[in-house]
């Protein structure tokens, strides 16, 4: 670089100072950033997370079936785990990448020296906090009022469940944000989320779905969290299938979601 | 090199597509694109460049701390925060959430996320633009004080004041190539003319009629007469109207060369 005469010669080489940029440290404070971001805006922390715990209260707790014993219980904590599950990973991932390509957050972002993959990556990790804080919410709730008796070990699968079972929501939700922009993105995302709740038996009995809606069930990536969900939660009885099956598929759809996200935003941003 | 270089042109004439090109974020349909001899995605590059865009709207429920502490982190060798802030003229607004902020005072925290990398290179896309005077005033000496540093400007605006007041470059764009380029003074020379106004009983017929004139007109009292050069002018006034009064001759600023410029252009 040359210098004209009072101009001061800029020091520190950008070669030796590479290293004192920490990858890590920029994910932590992104994660963080966005963790903050969301926790402070009430549009997405009460669907998110009031929602699955105000439901799970009503109808798992007060107006719980006084038969069927402690695997109704069981099962009904674990189709409110896969609902509250769900929200993060749809909403965190896709209304906020949605807002920020609306709004130019994105393209200041990309023009910032932020390393490639950061941006997704701190979604990612916040949609799975998310998820983990609103599974223990609910399974807190099942074990203290919900009279669920939960084993330890019980909880603690349920917690890695939806920390690995968020991610095929987090792929849609992208996939969703790349799609639709801003505000519509929010609409669009309940257009899938609750339908997809219903279709797929985690707010109501597949019995009770017309035959072939039922029969569709296992094109929703929620069908097979649910079933992994009863069999963590005890409820083995009730879930329909190997898990082995399931998680195939969860792994799949994940991986089919990321892809076409991710070729669209490297298309057009 | 620093400086302050100015982008310049109308409306569409392709500012901020030559802004977006540069930092990496559109991809030219021909040609190639490098800044510090890399391509403008490259990490390399854009750690030693600073951005404050047009239309970027950051997280309203974000504190302008924290907004701070994470661009800092983006960057090898960052200022200090409390560094930053003073510079922008933010300090007092750094607990804030940067939604709750005016319009103004967020412009200014968007200037201090562009500064905070010590960045040697700065674009920054109408950074004034919707700022009250004082507001913008305190833009430029920031961008002032960072060119005594030894940092490089790309600027736009459609504030010629502002280009002609912090620029040492000026590039005019006008449907997406640069029609020209050169110091604030050598484009003002471009469409150099001198206006010649005094209040006298010279008809703008008469004037009219000498040479070089381009244009003589009245206006009550006064006669306005506009020439590429002043003296002869004057001279030929005071011999037709030696009562003639308050002669002022006035050299044509970069807005009066912008517009000639780009009408020309139009042509």
């Amino acid at each position: 670089m040359s210098s004209p005469a009072g101009f001061t010669v800029l020091k520190a080489p950008a070669s030796a100072a590479n290293a004192r940029v920490s990858a890590l440290r920029i994910l932590a404070l992104e994660a963080q950033a966005e963790w903050l971001r969301l926790m402070r805006a009430p549009a997405f922390c009460v669907p998110v997370l009031g929602f699955p715990i105000l439901f799970y209260l009503l109808f798992g707790v007060a107006l719980a079936p006084r038969q069927g014993g402690a695997e109704v219980g069981r099962a009904t904590l674990a189709m409110f785990t896969v609902f509250g599950v769900m929200a993060p990973g749809l909403f965190g991932m896709g209304v906020t990448l949605a807002m920020d390509r609306d709004r130019g957050l994105l393209a200041l972002k990309r023009a910032l020296p932020m390393p490639p993959g950061v941006y997704l990556a701190a979604k990612l990790l916040v949609s799975v906090l998310f998820a983990v804080l609103a599974a223990s919410l609910l399974a807190g709730l099942a074990v203290t009022v919900g009279h669920a008796a939960l084993a330890f070990f019980e909880v603690c699968e349920l917690l890695v469940l939806a920390a690995l079972g968020v991610l095929p929501f987090c792929g849609l939700g992208l996939l969703i944000g790349t799609l639709v922009k801003g505000q519509a993105a929010a609409a669009v995302i309940n257009l899938v989320y609750l339908p997809m709740s219903f279709l797929s038996g985690v707010l109501l009995p597949l019995a009770i779905l017309p035959r072939f809606l039922a029969h569709l069930a296992p094109f929703w990536p929620a069908y097979h969290l649910a079933q992994l969900a009863l069999a963590v939660a005890g409820a083995r009885g009730m879930a329909a299938g190997g898990a082995g099956g399931h998680v195939l598929t969860l792994g799949g759809m994940t991986l089919v979601f990321f892809a076409i996200a991710r070729a669209r935003l490297r298309r057009r941003g | 090199m620093g400086g302050v270089t100015a982008l310049l042109g109308p409306n569409g004439a392709g500012k901020t597509t030559a802004i977006s090109l540069l930092l990496g974020l559109a991809a030219p349909d021909a040609g190639r694109v490098a800044i510090f001899d890399s391509p403008p995605h490259a990490l390399a590059a854009r750690r030693r460049i600073g951005v404050m865009l047009q239309t970027a709207a950051l997280p309203d429920t974000l504190r302008v701390r924290e907004l701070l502490r994470l661009t800092a982190a983006y960057y090898p060798r960052p200022r200090a925060l409390a560094e930053v802030a003073g510079i922008a003229g933010v300090s007092k607004l750094l607990d804030r959430l940067y939604g709750r902020l005016s319009g103004g005072e967020q412009r200014r925290v968007q200037l201090a996320l562009a500064l905070c990398g010590h960045p040697e290179l700065l674009f920054l896309d109408e950074p004034t633009t919707g700022l009250d005077i004082e507001a913008r005033e305190t833009v430029w000496s920031v961008v002032r004080a960072l060119v005594a540093e030894g940092a490089a400007v790309l600027l736009t605006t459609h504030y010629l004041e502002e280009a002609e007041s912090l620029s040492d470059r000026v590039v005019v764009l006008a449907r997406g190539r640069i029609v020209t380029q050169g110091t604030v003074d050598e484009i003002r020379a471009q469409g150099a003319r001198r206006r010649i106004r005094c209040a006298s009983r010279v008809p703008a017929e008469m004037a009219r009629e000498w040479p070089g004139v381009t244009r003589a007109a009245r206006e009550g009292q006064y006669l306005e007469i506009e020439a590429p050069h002043a003296e002869p002018i004057v001279q030929r006034l005071l011999a037709a109207d030696p009562q003639l009064s308050e002669l002022e001759v006035r050299r044509a600023g970069l807005a009066e060369a912008f517009v000639q410029i780009t009408r020309e252009m139009a042509r």
